[in-house]
């Protein structure tokens, strides 16, 4: 059972999760290879957050997925499922290898993600907008009940545009649901392009205070920083928070990077071995966290 | 003659029957549900007193959970309060839940195959003066093609008050359609009800036209039904509470013993209720057929019986229907 941790990591376990998301980058690449089809970008960009989540900051255990101490993680931008299914692989939830399996007939890998097929998902998503709510409803319920689990909920920013997010957001504010912390995966693109272009999100920060929110922010793609900011939501009393992740889309892929494209794109064949490549000779040399 | 099996009220075809509207039973049957299980919850969008839930949340305030008007919300709220161990019931109007949250009913709730009972007020023309964009017509439809999902629509608020308990204790999602006006409350404590399983309200001794209902239009049937039988049309009169999953044995046996079938539904025809028979029947034993609904419109305002009227759904059309099958219009 790995513990609630609120300790800052130490180097050494720094390096080792670092380590651990460069790894996770490699099987999403070669997943989505042999899927054929995908979300790459997102999946890239989220490595970082997914690995300190599993291996750093959830209370779980890959052995008992059921286990009712467990934290919960609702994944509401399904479509970035291979990550989350690489970083439980590497946890230990299933054999790494399964992932090749992504999208493929009678996977439980499905192209977005369905609790009832494996263990250790905490719900179906892929259609946007509806995982913060699910998210508070979990922690209303904990709360209800005098438990202690948090409940983490992770989001896109094009999920932003969703209504029904912000029902969400107006409910967890209006229910002070501290035992809540939401993750906005901040990497400006969507499909059709910038989210910037297609709908505005910006001032984000705002909109969520506004809604009486904490709202930090941290660079998605920097472990350190984001568990940084997880602790500091976790010390919060009185009202939900939001950690606002700036990340790079296809992060580790220099050629892909930023790159809107790739949102819905997977690699060839020949672009994977590409890619492994630059993750491997990229590793430790790649630009910080877009501010 | 009555099914005696059924238990039905003794005042049945008096005039001063008593009246409620099914919601009512959904407010008792949540407090039932609530008192036998602590996990029961109960969500409203701000209808606590017409959808009945403020009586839940009169005897369990701390359990009961208030969204404002956000349906899409409730719905996936409540599947995360399922998720943690709840049993949510969601309240609203059915233009709204399932109207209005369809997706992330489908999504959250359904193919998640969590816990949460779907409640559905103000179902079909009953609603009155309210009008066409407040009477709901096609939730039957919508919910009874999600896989995972069971469908109900009772009789009456005692038939909705042992739904709802029944519901509670599933493990499954469910929708459960509830009406707005007073209706009467034919059946009693004693009728029995069991999900996916029908009720014989009425049979003759041999009968020429099986009247198949559900909702608080199987009372219309019954009277129909009665009074088919008082000119020599032997009938059997079939309460079909539990749309999904249909008793394909009782609806079979009553086709095979009719050799006709009129379904009755409070819902457009197309989708429906009376679509699923058809489904079921023409998979076990076709049969000639006609449908009590409405025909491929939206309603409007006015009082409820002479809207139940103006759509062809009251007694007076079900029995024109059974006659015009059996060839004796």
């Amino acid at each position: 059972m790995y513990t609630d941790r609120m300790a800052v990591p130490t180097d050494g376990k720094l390096a080792l999760l670092e380590k651990t998301a460069e790894s996770v980058r490699e099987t999403i690449v070669r997943s989505l290879v042999a899927a054929g089809s995908g979300h790459t970008a997102g999946a890239l960009g989220l490595a970082d957050v997914f690995t300190a989540f599993y291996f750093h900051i959830l209370t779980h255990d890959p052995g008992d997925p059921e286990s009712e101490e467990r934290d919960r993680l609702v994944l509401s931008n399904g479509h970035v499922c291979p990550a989350l299914y690489a970083t439980m692989a590497h946890a230990g939830y299933f054999p790494i290898d399964e992932c090749l399996t992504l999208r493929k007939f009678g996977s439980r890998l499905q192209g977005h993600p369905e609790r009832a097929l494996l263990p250790g998902l905490e719900t179906t998503s892929g259609p946007l907008g509806e995982g913060l709510s699910q998210a508070a409803g979990m922690a209303y319920a904990f709360r209800m009940d005098g438990r202690k689990n948090r409940v983490y909920a992770l989001m896109s920013d094009g999920e932003q545009e969703e209504g029904s997010t912000w029902e969400a957001a107006m409910f967890a504010g209006k229910n002070r649901l501290s035992n809540l912390i939401a993750v906005i995966d901040r990497n400006g693109i969507q499909i059709d392009g910038v989210t910037e272009d297609v709908m505005p999100l910006e001032p984000l920060a705002e909109k969520y205070r506004a809604f009486n929110w904490l709202v930090l922010d941290a660079d998605g793609n920097d472990i350190a920083a984001f568990i940084a900011a997880v602790d500091e939501a976790k010390a919060v009393q009185d009202k939900p928070t939001l950690i606002i992740a700036r990340t790079i889309p296809g992060k580790g892929v220099p050629e892909i990077e930023s790159d809107y494209r790739w949102h819905g794109e997977v690699p060839t064949v020949e672009e994977g071995e590409r890619f492994l490549q630059e993750l491997r000779t990229a590793a430790g040399q790649v630009p910080q966290g877009r501010a | 003659m009555l099914n005696a099996e059924a238990h039905l009220s003794a005042k049945v075809f008096a005039d001063d029957i008593e009246k409620a509207p099914s919601r009512d039973g959904f407010g008792k049957g949540a407090v039932e549900a609530g008192k036998a299980d602590e996990n029961v919850v109960v969500l409203c969008a701000d209808l606590a007193e017409s959808t009945r839930a403020g009586w839940f949340q009169k005897e369990f305030p701390e359990r009961y959970v208030e969204l404002g008007v956000a349906e899409q919300n409730m719905a996936t709220v409540a599947s995360g309060m399922a998720s943690a161990g709840k049993v949510p019931f969601i309240a609203s109007y059915a233009v709204f839940n399932p109207g209005r949250n369809y997706e992330q009913i489908r999504t959250s709730i359904a193919l998640n195959d969590v816990p949460v009972k779907i409640c559905g007020m103000h179902a079909g023309v009953n609603v009155g003066p309210d009008g066409a964009t407040h009477q709901m017509l096609e939730d039957i439809g919508m919910m009874r093609m999600l896989p995972n999902m069971t469908v109900i629509a009772p009789a009456d608020a005692e038939e909705a008050r042992k739904a709802v308990i029944a519901a509670a204790q599933t493990g499954r999602p469910a929708y459960l359609r509830f009406g707005r006006s007073a209706t009467p409350v034919f059946t009693t404590a004693e009728t029995p009800f069991r999900i996916g399983k029908a009720l014989t309200l009425f049979e003759s001794d041999d009968p020429q036209v099986a009247i198949l209902s559900t909702g608080s239009l199987s009372y219309d049937a019954l009277l129909a039904g009665r009074a088919l039988d008082a000119q020599g049309i032997g009938v059997i009169v079939l309460h079909v509470a539990t749309v999904k999953p249909l008793d394909v044995e009782a609806i079979s046996a009553a086709a095979r013993s009719a050799g006709r079938v009129v379904t009755v539904e409070e819902h457009q025809s197309a989708g429906g209720f009376g679509s699923a028979v058809v489904e079921l029947l023409a998979r076990y034993h076709p049969v000639p057929m006609r449908f009590i609904g409405v025909e491929d419109a939206f309603g409007q305002s006015g009082e409820p019986g002479e809207l139940l009227a103006h759509y062809g759904l009251d007694a007076a059309h079900i029995e024109e229907a059974a006659r015009a099958l059996i060839g004796r219009a």
